[in-house]
This record gives structure tokens, sequence and C-alpha cells, in this order.
């Protein structure tokens, strides 16, 4: 089997299970005093590299995280490292330089291509999307500019020689690809989760030791002066609002008012 | 004194998750603490393996809840 060097790039998103608040000038969401986290799809990638290491031994030589963010993200790189990624590389980010924080897909995954070509990976598995822009493109233009091969929004990935064969979810069923190696894989909500069910399996919380432990493995760090790639904006947001909120639905009081009012909404 | 460092070891991990519990830390270190002092006068080294084993369970359930509230939260999302 071909041996892997794995890159898991990982982005420092707003805590799931907070609400988030559009600012007063609707130009972005809120960030300061929020409660910060590792965007859950980069944690499946976390994972499923891991596993990969169980189920193949020794083929897996590195796991290597990544991220391009405030220098808070060493916090959720060490997050990382203490679910079992071997070292970490952090490009840090100026905050006080607006061209600089909130990099575009396209920006991140041309900083990828010079990390994967300086660290040698031969596989990127990286989240299908972070939860915070929900662009879901980096995976695909970073395949698309090193050109290599993608299988995106993996449900399971084996590696087979010097082959990744996916199965992904596809209404109705599931679809399985085979892409050649080196290659991209974007992981999907139910990796590492068979049965769709996740308590069936065990996967690994960062526990308090094994951040302990991550204290001691190598983190390296690096600015965007460090690589020749463009990072001009060229996306332009005009405007974030906040959903609609629910309208509520009505009550019918009995089987001829719910009759008459879906004739009303020309239902039958 | 190798069990009293286990579970001191166990203790301190239950409230190092106890930090996320959804009904807010408040909630969980006084009841995780009084679990915990409800058996401190133990000496049985067999009961008190026992109660080691009941708190790596405790926490095993723990680390499944939040598991189980993040994939829900992002099912709901993400589909």
């Amino acid at each position: 089997m071909t041996s892997l060097r794995i890159l898991v790039p990982i982005k420092r998103v707003i805590d799931y299970a907070i609400k988030p608040r559009v600012n007063a000038t609707k130009t972005a969401v809120m960030t300061s005093g929020v409660k910060m986290s590792m965007n859950p799809f980069d944690e499946l990638s976390i994972e499923e590299s891991v596993r990969l290491r169980e189920r193949n031994g020794d083929a897996v030589q590195d796991i290597l995280a990544f991220s391009a963010g405030p220098a808070k993200a060493a916090d959720t790189l060490r997050t990382a490292m203490a679910m079992g990624a071997d070292r970490a590389l952090l490009v840090e980010l100026d905050e006080k330089r607006p061209e600089e924080i909130d990099l575009e897909p396209l920006a991140v995954a041309k900083l990828l291509r010079e990390v994967v070509r300086q660290e040698g990976c031969n596989m990127v598995i990286c989240g299908k999307q972070s939860i915070d822009d929900d662009s879901g493109q980096t995976g695909q233009m970073l395949a698309g500019l090193l050109g290599w091969g993608q299988a995106t929004q993996a449900a399971k990935v084996e590696v087979q020689g010097s082959e990744v064969v996916v199965t992904k979810e596809v209404d109705g069923g599931e679809e399985v690809v085979r892409v050649k190696l080196p290659a991209v894989v974007t992981t999907d909500l139910r990796l590492n989760e068979p049965w769709g069910f996740p308590i069936s399996c065990q996967r690994r919380y960062a526990t308090l030791p094994n951040i302990m432990k991550a204290k001691k493995k190598p983190m390296e760090k690096k600015t965007l002066a460090d690589f020749n790639v463009e990072f001009r904006k060229r996306l332009e947001t005009v405007e974030v609002v906040e959903p609609p909120p629910r309208q509520g639905g009505g009550k019918v009081d009995s089987v001829d008012g719910l009759i008459s009012r879906l004739k009303e909404l020309g239902a039958i | 004194m190798s069990l009293r460092y286990e579970v001191k070891r166990i203790y301190r991990d239950l409230l190092y998750l106890g930090r996320e519990y959804p009904l807010g830390y408040d909630y969980f270190r006084p009841r995780c603490h009084q679990a915990f002092m409800s058996q401190a006068g133990e000496t049985d080294p067999e009961k008190v393996r026992e109660g080691i084993q009941q708190a790596e369970y405790v926490k095993k359930e723990i680390e499944a809840l939040y598991r189980l509230k993040k994939y829900r939260a992002l099912k709901q999302s993400y589909g």
C-alpha cells in the first residue's frame, strides 16, 4: 500500500451551539466574546485520518493539522493534536489587517497547495464546508489547483493499494467512487458513524490527558509572507441578515375546517 | 496509593468534561462532587475499583451525550 502523508486543514469557527448575531452595520457576524471551536466537519477529518492509521498501521506516515487564522487558532490545533494529529502548522493571520483575516476559499486553497508541496503530502482530508461561511469550495478548488482527483462528501473512506475508495450518501442510496492517490477527500456528516447512529461507535473526545500530551507535539508557526501566494479579495459581501422569524402555523377546529383550509391553499 | 491517584484522575476528567455540560458547569460540579464525596469513606479496594468503573461509565455516557447533541444540531442544519 502507498504510504500516506495526510494533511488535515482545520478552521476555527463560532461554536456550533451558539446562535450567531449579525453586527450593526450588517456586514458580518459578530465574533468578539463568542465561544469558538473547531469546525465540526474538520473534527470528522481528523477522526478519519486517525482511523485510517488504526486500520492501515504504519502506512500512514504523517498526519499534519493545518490552520490559517488568528493566534488563538493555535488552541484549535492543539485540540486536533489531542485527537491524534502528529504535528501542526499555523499560518498566523494579522487580526488588525482586514485583507488578511477572513481569507476567501480560493486564497485558502492556494495556501494549502503550497503547504502540500512543501510538506510532500499525498492526501488531503478536509471538511466539506465550514459552518460559518458555508462556502463548501476549498477542497474542490484545492484539487483543481493541484491537478489531483477528488472525492467529496465522503461517508466512508477506504485505502486500497494506490487508490482511495469513497462511499458517498446520495438521494436514495450510496455512490461509490474510486480515486487514485494523491487525492483530496472532503468529509460528510456521517463519516465514522456507520448506520447513521453516533453512539454506536466510539469517537474520541479531546480528553484532558490527551490535551496535556498534545502540548509536547510540535507546532510550527508561519505568516502569509512566507508563502508566495496572492491573497487579493475577490468577493464582496453585500449584506448579512438574520433569517426571517418563522411564521406560526394556524389551528383548525374540525375536519371540515381542515378540508376547507386545504382547498383554500390549493392543496387538494 | 495508586487507587487514590486513579480516583483523583477520573474526578478531574469528569470535571473537565463538565465544563461543557448543557445545564452548565454550576449544575454539574456540585453534583459530581457530591457523588464522589458520598463514597469518600470507602476503604475496601474492591469497592473503590467498582466506583472507578462506574465513573468511567458516566464519563463515556457524557461523551456520548455531547457527540449526539452535536450530531443532531448538525443534522438539523445540514441534513
